[in-house]
């Protein structure tokens, strides 16, 4: 069979479509993003009908492959890890209703923050929801494990969590596909008719056959062929090697010739047997493992077993992603780095696109709130988020989605005033519609500005469901349409903009301000799908 | 048979279509690759590399250790000099002299090129100006780039003409041509000043 060059993301993607899935649902979120944009660009995907447009967030992403799989169909939901935190209502409580079609959890967490606010690590989200974990160390896994993962989800009626970082989500490798394309399952509704309704009496027997389900999570665990013990002679030291931390282990051992034992996991609950053979004979053991010391900490106990090593003694960086030079050091190899990087290199930041919209809204907004003093602009998720670099310094928060209005609405009620949220159009329908109508019920003095580029920009120009809808939704959720204000972005209206945001920045309630211009990046990419369209039609003719 | 290069620019210079023509051409010829990118929001005018490693044995780490890349290529003067700490000793650099100046305390140019022509293995190319060249526009300067590495790579030349076709091939004739005459114009300048 002829390799694919694939992304990790891709081969989830495509091991997905392969293996009978019938619609994804995602938020785009570096580094998960690809995973719906793949299928929605696939051949196969297509002409099976699979579902693959975007939610407006992770929540509704969630409940929705939720009700795929209560529907008796195979489905995935992808999110950056921190979209998991919006998702964690349903998240949680998935695992008590368990599922009925196949359902995995894709999470694509990013520790050392390439593109993130936090490294935190899902694998601890998936041990509080008391669900197993796929955690792929290469490409070729990923594409298998998704098919596995679906077939474990229905195995035991439990939602999956398949958990990649940065590196594996973003790093291309030959894929072998399958070539047994499963076909989608039939539309089943649940045996048991009671089993998503979480009263708390149906609720309580839910979770005790959770509860009873983990000894059954546990063997799978100790019979899946994702872990793997590796015996080695030298048992001065184990290696508990999770997801990639294998691969930066092995590449210390070019010719597979690592002396120590080794425990490979890429399936949880962690193989139970396994640890308990590595950690019994080996003098001391070292646990690598992408993200937050996890495994580790499970092992070393609040009693600090010192014969476990690994991110929280100092053997590794407690944070940032590994590298096989770290894990060289820590095995005692040592690492001969290159030269030094030259004085004269300067950093090279992130910075908005020339010609963005945001650029307007900066200059003018800067200036105004000159007038009424610093540290009041709330900032949200987004290319705007870069407004707090130079040139501009123009913000002042960026917490999570929606938190710009919802943050500026208590600044405002502890008495600063005017206070300022500067929001994009796509995380103001993911997350601060609700945030909104908090300050219109309470007709609270902040001015809100939805800096609209109509697209998601950050992460590549994804649909936006707030094309076309934002005016009427603030409306709709009671802002006084003399206080909405709707214009083309351009650097000739700079003196006119000023005077609205001045103007609403002295109204005493809630104003809107919606500055619209599409995103410059979109904008090419649009322009050259319609000249591929036109030369298309054109051929045809 | 193995080579690990790291390709360095800017977000926005598409430094990922040397790598797609690399890749292709080693998964044809059935050798292992992987290819760590950078996505995100450096994407945004920001620096940003991609980890290639191609080898006859099967790779492990996305990444390539510090002091193990065998090439720095680099589509932007400054940039290739961020990576010195993953080059290898006896490794080269490749670098194109055209700056991309996006921030304001770009060094001094003329500087730049002292510390690079004080590297002790290392090619500095005007890529534009020999794309300009030899096919008219700067568009394919990334091929020259990657001829101008190409003496350094551990793949035979055929594999990366292979490539090219095979990335190019959809766009027509035309374009495949000047991307491969990009390529041996900078491999044979490569070869001369090297």
């Amino acid at each position: 069979m002829q390799k694919s060059l694939l992304l990790g993301v891709e081969a989830i993607a495509q091991g997905a479509i392969d293996a009978g899935m019938s619609g994804v649902y995602a938020y785009p979120g570096t580094p998960s993003t690809e995973i719906a944009e793949y299928i929605q660009h696939s051949k196969l995907a297509n002409e099976r009908k699979i579902h693959s447009e975007w939610s407006a967030n992770e929540k509704t992403a969630m409940e929705t492959a939720l009700g795929m799989s209560y529907a008796g169909k195979r489905t995935m939901v992808c999110m950056k890890h921190v979209g998991l935190n919006v998702a964690a209502d349903c998240f949680m409580n998935a695992a008590i209703t368990g599922s009925n079609g196949g359902m995995i959890v894709t999470i694509a967490d990013d520790p050392s923050m390439h593109s993130s606010q936090n490294e935190q690590d899902s694998r601890v989200y998936a041990k509080f929801a008391m669900i197993p974990i796929l955690e792929p160390s290469n490409q070729q896994e990923a594409y298998d494990m998704t098919r596995f993962g679906f077939e474990l989800s229905e195995a035991f009626g439990t939602p999956v969590m398949m958990r990649i970082t940065t590196r594996l989500a973003h790093s291309r490798a030959g894929v072998t596909p399958v070539t047994d394309i499963v076909a989608e399952n039939e539309m089943s509704l649940p045996k048991d008719k009671q089993q998503f309704i979480l009263l708390p009496g149906i609720a309580r027997q839910r979770y005790k056959l959770l509860l009873s389900n983990q000894e059954k999570f546990e063997a799978a665990s100790a019979e899946s062929p994702y872990n793997q013990y590796t015996e080695g002679s030298d048992k001065s030291l184990g290696v508990i090697a999770c997801g990639l931390g294998y691969n930066y282990l092995m590449e210390n051992y070019p010719n597979g010739d690592c002396p120590f034992p080794v425990l490979k996991v890429s399936q949880y609950p962690l193989p139970r047997k396994m640890i308990q053979k590595i950690t019994s004979e080996c003098d001391k053991v070292l646990v690598l493992e992408e993200g937050y010391p996890v495994v580790e900490e499970m092992l070393k106990g609040y009693l600090e077993n010192e014969a476990v090593i690994g991110r929280l003694d100092g053997t590794l960086s407690r944070d940032g992603e590994l590298t096989p030079d770290m894990v060289a050091v820590a095995l005692g190899f040592e690492v001969e780095e290159g030269m030094a990087i030259p004085d004269l290199v300067s950093a090279r930041p992130p910075a908005l696109c020339v010609g963005c919209s945001h650029h307007d809204v900066y200059k003018a907004l800067n200036e105004v709130i000159a007038e009424y003093g610093e540290g009041r602009v709330f900032s949200d998720i987004g290319c705007y988020t870069l407004g707090a670099l130079p040139p501009y310094r123009a913000i002042n928060a960026c917490v999570d989605m929606g938190a710009s209005i919802t943050m500026a609405k208590g600044a405002a009620d502890a008495g600063l005033i005017p206070s300022v949220a500067m929001i994009g159009d796509s995380t103001f329908t993911h997350s601060g519609m609700t945030g909104l109508l908090d300050a219109v019920n309470e007709n609270s003095p902040i001015t809100v500005i939805i800096s609209d580029n109509e697209s998601i920009s950050m992460t590549g120009g994804q649909k936006s469901s707030a094309k076309g809808k934002l005016e009427d939704i603030c409306a709709g959720l009671g802002v006084h349409p003399d206080h909405i204000h709707v214009f083309t972005s351009l650097p000739k209206k700079h003196e006119e903009v000023k005077d609205i945001i001045r103007k609403e920045c002295d109204y005493q309630g809630v104003s809107v301000i919606i500055p619209r211009r599409i995103c410059v990046q979109k904008n090419v990419r649009d322009q050259k799908i319609k000249k591929a369209l036109k030369a298309k039609a054109a051929a045809k003719a | 048979m193995k080579t690990d290069m790291v390709i360095a620019g800017v977000g926005g210079q598409g430094i990922l279509s040397i790598a797609a023509a690399l890749g292709s051409a080693a998964l044809d010829n059935n050798l292992y690759m992987k290819q760590a990118e950078t996505h995100g929001m450096s994407q945004r005018g920001g620096d940003v590399q991609s980890f290639m490693r191609i080898s006859d044995k099967p790779i492990y780490s996305d990444l390539i250790p510090k002091g193990g890349a065998d090439i720095i290529l680099s589509v932007e003067p400054m940039e290739a000099l961020r990576y010195l700490p993953y080059l290898k000793k006896g490794g080269y650099v490749v670098a194109n002299s055209s700056p991309f100046i996006n921030i304001t305390d770009y060094p001094d140019e003329a500087e730049l090129v002292k510390t690079i022509e004080a590297l002790p293995n290392y090619v500095l190319i005007d890529a534009d100006e020999i794309a300009k060249e030899v096919t008219g526009s700067t568009r394919a300067f990334n091929f020259v780039m990657l001829g101008a590495a190409s003496p350094f790579i551990d793949v035979p030349f055929e594999y990366l003409e292979e490539g090219i076709r095979k990335i190019f091939g959809r766009k027509g004739e035309d374009v495949v041509k000047m991307n491969i005459d990009a390529l041996h114009a900078g491999r044979k300048f490569s070869q001369d000043n090297k």
